[in-house]
């Protein structure tokens, strides 16, 4: 016991060292740069990284910098809570969150010390009512809106969904079954016939599925929800199966350069398409000033930079949270001493705010904490991903409405 | 030192199985108790309260576990599947009908338990290996029921809001009030795991682990401790689970999945198998180890290294390396783990400074 004590006073003493300066904001970002979702968490963890940089660089927010402290919570719960408790204690006003079950443990906490959370792309679907989470920002579409998206997609795709067979490929998981509402509801509303395929963990084999969709049920579109090694298993799953590419949409986690190279390439993948949050691809300026900044310090870019899903979606996090902390200083007369209140509000504030295409035209301000809930298809072709619709959401009546009933149930 | 006995001079059995060998251990337990009920929370900070909470909670499951893998031999990977039924237990209890945290948290405890004996009923005939991988399956079927269960998990996503405990009208919902919640817990289970270990039960427990079939001789009814180490362990268990879903305020089963069994049985192989001590050891290393690496790495590297954005990358790696470099460092120093090297320590300083 002596020992455990004398080793926190050591390391008390340690962080203290490291105490906030005057005319600094700080703020929070959880990556996973180790366990099982190390593949996404590192490439976007260099994306927040590095555009913090860049703001910083440019003379940060109003003359203030931001110092990014980042936390790795090896997609565990109980380093999560400590970590954010450690931000707390350094004086974060803000903090970017990673994965569902974190979230879920830090929502209550979040609420109470009335800090602001941002969850793009995974949490709770019915964090989109700003009036029942006052503090979380889903700020990119969740899986609920991704499954109305979804099924608008496949409605342009096959020119109406009138008795069509659509199948819900999805990993069987409470992330991967939180679809489902949407599509059954939606499935009723349209009259298409929904078939579903969970994929029991850890998602690496999946032929029968794959058989099943394609030669028994005969399905006209597929709407695959999957994880981590999974989906490159079910773009070869398919083919096998005789599927075309073209007729499956996935979700957001399912579509990224590490998915298809996994796969066998941009060639085995021809015409595989996913929903994505944030703009993906090299064209965008802001990945040129990044670039520039890396030239300008005598350093060569980061690797990490060519997996363009993941890290174009750290900087949509990273420029979200700095366009609310640049409303948030208005609020507070300029001064760099923001409140956890005043991000929130300043990111209430976000409106009509894309960084050259990168980041859809979301707005935040009005109760809807996702911003709209907008996604955009992009098609594997043969040298990357091209844009295959412009930036949409499907069927946003209906899924607000249920996020609304949903909130409700909130105690 | 000049307040130890020097010799094993215990006579009978009641001085052989008392809680205070000695007066001394009388006022070390007293020591302790102002520390963690006076000191920790009125000086220390919210945010190594909040480390304490987390060591807190892994203490109860790690006594726990220690019981069934420490004091019977039975070994089990499904730890935290019990976990997850004393949360989800709780969280419908108290969600639904409103039930205060002092009926929850036992309920919680005895539905794991009851699960514990289901789940147990294989180590009647199979043990070691054998056993482990019916117990890995239990962690499968239970996590895959609740999940597809929305009457136990609440909906598609599995996870069900819990308020916050209140007592006497007063929501323990800072770190500070939460300090004092678990840390009761955690006296009552160390305490009921220090009675279990010296009583009767415990004698049996030991009894089964060294020898069944001695022990069957020796009148011991062997299915029946094995069951009731089971139901003991999911118990514990299922309390730690409660108490996770109190903590964070909500019941999700991706909190408990395989990874964390595997943990808590690192922590009972660390810290010492088969002593109550040894869990508590094992429990605040395994969770300390890893967030005073990070904090050292946080404050040292700046100035071993410039580039912040690599550093957060490096640290995270080089304190998965850390961890398991200085776990297998500790096994090979001392194989039967903290405890034993606690003991050496003390026998070393109980006769010091001869050497006998």
């Amino acid at each position: 016991m002596k020992k455990i004590l004398t080793s926190i006073a050591v390391v008390g003493g340690l962080a203290a060292m490291t105490a906030a300066h005057a005319g600094e904001i700080v703020i929070g970002q959880m990556t996973d740069r180790t366990g099982p979702l190390a593949n996404v968490g590192n490439p976007l963890g260099d994306g927040v990284r590095d555009y913090i940089d860049l703001v910083n660089s440019q003379g940060g927010v109003g003359g203030h910098t931001i110092r990014l402290i980042g936390i790795d919570n090896q997609y565990k719960v109980p380093p999560a809570v400590e970590g954010y408790q450690r931000l707390k204690s350094e004086g974060a006003v803000l903090v970017g969150l990673f994965g569902t079950p974190i979230t879920q443990a830090l929502t209550a906490d979040l609420e109470k010390d009335k800090t602001p959370g941002t969850t793009p792309g995974f949490g709770t679907a019915a964090a989109a009512d700003g009036a029942a989470f006052p503090y979380l920002f889903p700020a990119a579409a969740s899986y609920w809106s991704q499954a109305g998206a979804s099924v608008e997609y496949a409605k342009q795709q096959m020119g109406g969904l009138k008795g069509k067979k659509i199948a819900y490929l999805f990993y069987d998981n409470p992330a991967g079954r939180e679809g489902l509402p949407v599509l059954r509801k939606l499935s009723e509303m349209e009259g298409f016939t929904l078939n579903e395929f969970p994929v029991p963990a850890p998602g690496i084999e999946m032929d029968n599925q794959a058989r099943d969709i394609a030669r028994r049920y005969r399905a006209d579109f597929v709407i695959s929800h999957l994880f981590g090694r999974a989906p490159s298993v079910q773009i070869n799953a398919l083919t096998r199966a005789g599927f075309p590419l073209e007729k499956v949409v996935s979700f957001v986690w399912g579509a990224s350069e590490a998915d298809v190279d996994a796969a066998g390439g941009n060639e085995a993948a021809l015409g595989y398409s996913g929903l994505q949050f944030a703009g993906v691809g090299d064209d965008f300026q802001v990945r040129r000033d990044i670039r520039a900044m890396f030239k300008a310090q005598g350093r060569e870019p980061r690797t990490s930079m060519s997996s363009t899903v993941f890290y174009n979606r750290g900087i949509l996090i990273a420029a979200l949270h700095v366009e609310a902390l640049t409303h948030a200083v208005e609020i507070n007369g300029g001064e760099a001493d923001v409140t956890g209140t005043q991000v929130r509000d300043g990111f209430r504030k976000i409106k009509d705010f894309s960084l050259g295409g990168l980041l859809p035209p979301l707005n935040l301000a009005g109760g809807d904490h996702e911003g709209g809930g907008w996604v955009r298809v992009f098609k594997v072709t043969k040298d990357g991903f091209a844009p295959a619709t412009d930036w949409f959401k499907g069927y946003r009546d209906v899924v607000f409405e249920m996020i609304k009933e949903e909130s409700a149930k909130k105690n | 030192m000049f307040h130890r006995e020097s010799g094993y001079y215990k006579t009978s059995y009641a001085s052989d199985s008392a809680l205070y060998p000695l007066p001394v251990a009388k006022w070390a337990v007293a020591g302790f108790a102002v520390l963690f009920f006076v000191v920790a929370p009125l000086l220390v900070s919210s945010y190594y309260l909040t480390i304490l909470n987390l060591v807190g909670i892994a203490v109860v499951g790690a006594l726990g576990l220690n019981i069934l893998v420490g004091l019977t031999g039975q070994i089990s990977i499904g730890h935290a599947a019990f976990m997850s039924v004393g949360a989800y237990t709780a969280a419908n209890l108290a969600t639904r009908f409103d039930l205060p945290f002092w009926i929850t948290l036992p309920s919680g405890g005895l539905m794991a338990a009851a699960i514990g004996i289901v789940v147990g009923f294989p180590s009647v005939r199979i043990k070691g290996l054998y056993l482990a991988i019916s117990t890995l399956a239990a962690q499968f079927i239970i996590d895959w029921f609740i999940v597809h269960t929305p009457a136990i998990s609440g909906g598609f996503q599995a996870s069900i809001q819990v308020p916050r405990p209140s007592i006497f009208g007063v929501v323990l919902d800072t770190q500070r009030e939460l300090y004092l919640f678990i840390l009761v817990t955690v006296v009552i289970a160390i305490v009921v795991a220090l009675n279990i270990a010296r009583s009767r039960v415990g004698r049996a427990f030991i009894a089964i682990r060294d020898q069944d079939i001695a022990a069957e001789i020796l009148g011991i009814n062997v299915r029946r401790y094995k069951l009731m180490a089971f139901a003991i362990s999911s118990f514990y268990a299922g309390v730690a689970g409660v108490l996770y879903t109190y903590y964070s305020g909500v019941a999700n089963n991706e909190f408990f999945p395989l990874v964390v069994s595997i943990d808590y049985l690192a922590m009972v192989i660390i810290g010492g198998m088969g002593s109550v001590l040894g869990a508590i050891f094992g429990a605040t290393f395994v969770t300390l180890l890893p967030i005073t690496i990070d904090l050292i790495m946080s404050s040292l590297g700046p100035y071993l290294i410039a580039d912040a954005g690599s550093l957060s990358g490096i640290k995270s790696h080089m304190r998965l390396i850390l961890f398991g470099g200085l776990i297998m460092f500790f096994l090979v120093v001392e194989p039967e783990g903290l405890n034993r090297l606690w003991l050496n320590i003390r026998s070393y300083f109980r006769v010091w400074p001869f050497s006998y």
